[in-house]
């Protein structure tokens, strides 16, 4: 029970990393990643998300399923973290204001991330129990933080070089993404090999 | 005159304000779903759906939805449309149902859509907001063909699904796989930069105009962003 617990949280930080090789939360990944302490931010605001938005559709999941209303999945999924970002930034803004003016201006950001919906979706899809479905949640939020930390100190670098100008901006940046999704590939089987 | 003015907006679409090359919206479903060219042509073709019905819907309702909740008013129609879509894939191309799997639904957060709908349908008429929609929806697909197209056909030695038999012994497997995409989106805005000579704006940094969240973000939240950051460099 436990060693499958871990097996998931480790795999959903490093070997099917979200952001470089799911391609969920590619905006945020390619938007916010310039400086390391807006990076770490937009992290950890993503993980408290999805663990909330989790703990919530899991739940409503099996209602709808019971009223036989799964096809609206879609629709009542994207209303609860819509809702739910919103509250988080009226609840951070009231009660703990220090926090919320860390982390609450990248809250609106995190209603269109897909790996938001995309996380909530998957663990419906995948199967998984509602401990199971936390603790990936989990893993995502890790791996999304992870990929935005190590990418913000390639991005400072690649400020510093001098790039011919039609690859510029965003070109660099993509190939730049390229190389750390590459070196993220030398995990895939590590986690099974290690349990084995 | 006015008929120019219609076909620029159709027209804007495919390569001088390109959804996918120029304005940067909807990067996941692009390096997500292009490791197949039938994969790419059916999510282009989803979302082309998608974007012409809540553009139309949407200018209709400009006028309706309260300034104040008009992103979430925005997202339930969206949200809407991509489940009829999903429902008539899964009814009559399970195959590409199962393809897409994921990416599907989450059509729903694709920055394209809801960012025409606050950049475009939300302020212009329905005739105008219905074309819009096509041309972005054309220009989506478009470029989901091109980069699928190299991917495949380089990474797989197929086309559609069909093998290209003397480029078998040849494939680099690196195209298909997630650096790969990574790879050739980066290599096709450069191209596409040199093809428009630059004249199209290019995301130079990240402030909020080159943030591809910037639509759909509450306005002067990145601003808000750098500013606390100032503060904290001067405490």
């Amino acid at each position: 029970m436990f060693k499958s617990l871990i097996i998931i949280l480790l795999s959903s930080v490093l070997v099917n990393n979200y952001v470089l090789s799911r391609f969920l939360g590619i905006c945020p990944f390619l938007g916010v990643s310039k400086k390391l302490n807006q990076a770490t931010g937009m992290g950890i605001a993503v993980t408290v998300v999805m663990l909330l938005a989790t703990a919530v559709t899991w739940p409503l999941q099996l209602l709808l399923d019971k009223a036989g209303l799964g096809y609206m999945q879609t629709i009542v999924f994207i209303l609860v973290i819509a809702s739910l970002v919103q509250m988080l930034e009226l609840l951070l803004k009231r009660f703990i204001p220090a926090l919320h003016k860390g982390l609450g201006v990248y809250l609106p950001l995190i209603t269109t991330n897909c790996a938001v919906l995309g996380v909530a979706i998957n663990n419906i899809t995948d199967g998984y129990n509602f401990l199971e479905s936390l603790v990936s949640s989990l893993g995502v939020g890790l791996g999304f933080l992870l990929a935005m930390v190590l990418f913000s100190g390639l991005r400072s670098r690649i400020d510093e070089t001098n790039i011919p100008k039609p690859f510029r901006g965003l070109a660099a940046t993509l190939i730049a993404a390229s190389f750390i999704s590459l070196a993220f590939m030398g995990f895939a089987g590590i986690v099974e090999k290690m349990f084995a | 005159m006015k008929r120019n003015s219609n076909w620029s907006i159709l027209l804007k679409g495919l390569l001088k304000e390109n959804p996918v090359f120029v304005l940067i919206l909807g990067t996941c479903p692009t390096l997500a779903t292009t490791t197949t060219v039938d994969g790419a042509f059916g999510m282009g073709i989803a979302a082309l759906a998608v974007l012409v019905c809540s553009n139309i819907l949407i200018s209709l309702l400009r006028k309706v939805i309260p300034d104040s909740v008009r992103i979430p008013c925005y997202i339930v129609v969206i949200a809407g449309f991509v489940t009829i879509v999903q429902m008539i894939v899964q009814a009559f191309l399970p195959g590409l149902y199962v393809k897409l799997g994921v990416y599907l639904p989450l059509i729903t957060v694709n920055c394209i859509i809801l960012g025409r709908a606050e950049m475009f349908a939300g302020k212009n008429s329905v005739g105008k907001s219905a074309l819009d929609g096509l041309g972005m929806g054309l220009g989506f697909t478009v470029a989901l063909l091109a980069m699928s197209t190299i991917r495949e056909v380089f990474g797989a030695a197929s086309f559609a699904g069909i093998a290209i038999p003397f480029m078998e012994n040849y494939k680099i497997e690196f195209l298909v796989k997630a650096p790969g995409g990574m790879l050739v989106y980066g290599c096709l805005i450069a191209l596409v930069y040199v093809i428009t000579k630059g004249r199209a704006p290019l995301k130079k940094s990240f402030s909020c105009a080159g943030c591809p969240n910037a639509a759909n973000c509450q306005t002067g939240a990145c601003e808000a962003a750098a500013e606390a950051e100032i503060e904290k460099g001067d405490a």
